[in-house]
């Protein structure tokens, strides 16, 4: 009754090709942008913040950079932590090293840092497919975390190994409360899912979904593959590289490499898996059930333990949670392959007829 | 000297390699069979290796134990095949990847929620030792368990080529890798064809699991030898059991060699990414690894 097109006219092509052509999405998203932007912070308390909120954002983005390659364009990539991994250090070692510079710059100069490693690891891609493709990611992940442990420059000769992340500072505001890491984290992330909303809109999207959809054909149509395959590498680095930077500033606050290991590759894939392989949405929702998922069971062990007095050890938990989660990821597989973001699109189906039954 | 040096550093690296080459096996049966790319095999090899050392520790016998933990393998097969693969069938192969994936975290947590976290020693009795004789005529330093791991790869190859070739249900198996529709219509089943397979590469993570538990103890690192297994199989190809073996072979042997004639020149600990780079660069020139099939891409 609601939602639906009705009524809405489109009398110019401009009109007919923007981003979200209901206004009802319109209004929503404004809404809801507006809730995040200006609502959570005031309501929200330090841990929400700082240590939900904050984290579910920048792992959206990693997943969203994932999704680029995985999702668009059909690359299968084990290598996401090692991206962040680069983004996060050269961020560090940008501002450590280029006196004033601003710490947005650095964020996007950590990002093209990783797109050239995305790119130098993606030149395999152009000779070899599939599962031989997630091995040579693979390397990328070790390779990566082995040069930024051994050769001390990245770490600044750090004898730990653990480096504090410096100050976020923007136009002379010290970004130090989660409050603020939040809206400066919210921002980007809005920002850059924007730009991938409309870029898989593009000519260039266009042709990642041709190549992912079957790639000997898409050469055959004229869609140049070294071109495209690489672009989609160094797109989905990008994005994880700058997701890597708000890591280690506006999350840890600390730069290490075990932070980026090949558990974290894995969670974002899951993420995609989840939330839905080529979908934009999809990466924020299954970055949100990745996220809060650990939180839900540690809750409902707590409950568990208090109303029925069953006591369940650390252990236990965090070893059921693998086993819920490895189970959740073959049930997704088995029953909704498109994952959360195709059941918002049924109910989306749904409201569109809603109350009636046709 | 320095020869001998070379020699020692080969010997063990290959020797190395035939343990590498132990968990890419597994792998090599299954994508064979169904075509399925299955990332759980390193958890297969910490379950069924972690399961045996429990049921050892608590005072079973040898056999019975090694037996139990077969039979637990297949069990784990059968149920693999109906919950996972058969709701999958006909999904792309990278679907069926991601379910392992799942599949191994489950059983990541189900071996430890059972059996707890903490690392087991395991003793076959065969130490971990130089042979005597070899280090007294020839001064070479070759570990008696690493011929002894070399000794039961090549026999677990023969058992799974004879299996193979020789078997009603290995023809089978060779019917369904080559063509699952094809076997289908001649009337074999492929979905007890799949059980059997995965009962099998089972089987090779427990002879696995025991080998590697002896050599590092079992614990929780176990599962990161498949990763280890991977560069094996992309420069044997996935396709084949010989190319397992070569494929192990030459990974263990240039691992070892490049970690010490040129692991000190970039700083060491190069043994952690080198095999993917040389299967990185065996890939660049044949895409399909050594023993692999050619594929033909067709619009």
């Amino acid at each position: 009754m609601l939602y639906r097109e009705a009524g809405q006219f489109k009398s110019t092509y401009a009109e007919d090709q923007q981003i979200f052509p209901i206004r009802q999405d319109r209004i929503a998203l404004a809404v809801f942008l507006v809730f995040a932007f200006v609502v959570v912070p005031v309501i929200g308390n330090q841990y929400w913040l700082g240590a939900l909120l904050t984290p579910f954002l920048i792992f959206a983005l990693a997943a969203l950079g994932l999704n680029i390659l995985t999702g668009y364009a059909g690359q299968l990539s084990l290598g996401t932590a090692a991206f962040m991994a680069v983004g996060a250090f050269m961020a560090y070692n940008f501002v450590l090293r280029v006196p004033g510079i601003p710490i947005l710059a650095a964020f996007v100069l950590a990002g093209i840092c990783a797109a050239a490693v995305g790119i130098v690891f993606g030149l395999p891609s152009l000779r070899i497919k599939g599962f031989y493709l997630a091995v040579a990611t693979l390397a990328c992940q070790f390779f990566v975390l082995w040069a930024l442990q051994k050769y001390g420059w990245f770490s600044n000769h750090s004898t730990s190994g653990v480096i504090t992340a410096q100050q976020i500072v923007i136009l002379g505001y010290v970004l130090d409360t989660p409050e603020r890491k939040y809206l400066l984290t919210l921002g980007v992330v809005a920002v850059m899912a924007l730009l991938a909303k409309n870029l898989m809109r593009s000519e260039t999207g266009r042709a990642f979904m041709a190549v992912r959809d079957m790639d000997v054909a898409a050469s055959v149509i004229g869609i140049p593959m070294m071109r495209t395959k690489l672009l989609a590498f160094a797109i989905s680095s990008f994005y994880c590289g700058v997701a890597g930077a708000l890591h280690a500033f506006c999350y840890l606050g600390t730069v290490e490499p075990e932070a980026y290991s090949l558990d974290l590759s894995f969670r974002i894939l899951f993420m995609i898996i989840i939330g839905g392989v080529g979908s934009i949405l999809g990466s924020f929702l299954g970055a949100a059930f990745i996220t809060l998922f650990p939180i839900f069971l540690n809750l409902a062990s707590s409950w568990l333990n208090e109303f029925f007095g069953i006591e369940i050890s650390h252990a236990v938990v965090s070893n059921s949670e693998a086993i819920i989660f490895g189970g959740l990821i073959i049930f997704f597989l088995i029953v909704e392959p498109q994952g959360l973001a195709r059941l918002w699109q049924i109910t989306k189906e749904k409201l569109r007829l809603w109350p009636f039954p046709h | 000297m320095e020869f001998i040096f070379f020699i020692e550093v080969l010997a063990g690296g290959l020797l190395a390699g035939v343990m590498y080459a132990l968990v890419a096996l597994g792998f090599v049966l299954i994508y064979k069979a169904s075509g399925v790319f299955n990332f759980a095999q390193g958890s297969m090899v910490f379950f069924a290796a972690l399961t045996f050392v429990s049921l050892t520790e608590r005072g079973w016998n040898f056999w019975l134990a090694l037996v139990v933990t077969l039979a637990v393998m297949v069990l784990l097969a059968v149920a693999t095949e109906r919950v996972v693969l058969r709701p999958l069938v006909n999904q792309p192969p990278i679907t069926l990847f991601m379910a392992t994936i799942g599949l191994a975290f489950v059983l990541e947590g189900l071996s430890q929620l059972l059996w707890g976290s903490q690392p087991h020693g395991l003793e076959l009795g065969i130490p971990d030792v130089p042979m005597e004789w070899l280090s007294q005529k020839w001064n070479v330093n070759i570990s008696q368990f690493d011929l002894f791991a070399a000794f039961v790869a090549g026999l677990l190859v023969a058992v799974l080529a004879l299996l193979f070739q020789k078997t009603r249900i290995g023809r089978a198996l060779r019917a369904v890798a080559d063509d699952h529709q094809a076997a289908l219509a001649v009337g074999i089943p492929l979905q007890h064809i799949w059980a059997i397979v995965w009962a099998v590469a089972g089987f090779v993570a427990l002879v696995a699991g025991v080998m590697w538990g002896v050599r590092n103890g079992v614990q929780f690192a176990l599962t990161f030898v498949a990763l280890k297994a991977l560069p094996v199989l992309i420069l044997g190809g996935f396709e084949s059991i010989l190319g397992a073996i070569i494929g192990g072979l030459i990974i263990g042997a240039s691992e070892k060699l490049a970690e010490v004639y040129l692991g000190p020149y970039v700083g060491g600990g190069i043994e952690s990414w080198f095999a993917y780079v040389i299967a990185l660069l065996f890939l660049l020139v044949r895409p399909e690894g050594l023993f692999g099939e050619k594929h033909i891409d067709r619009v």
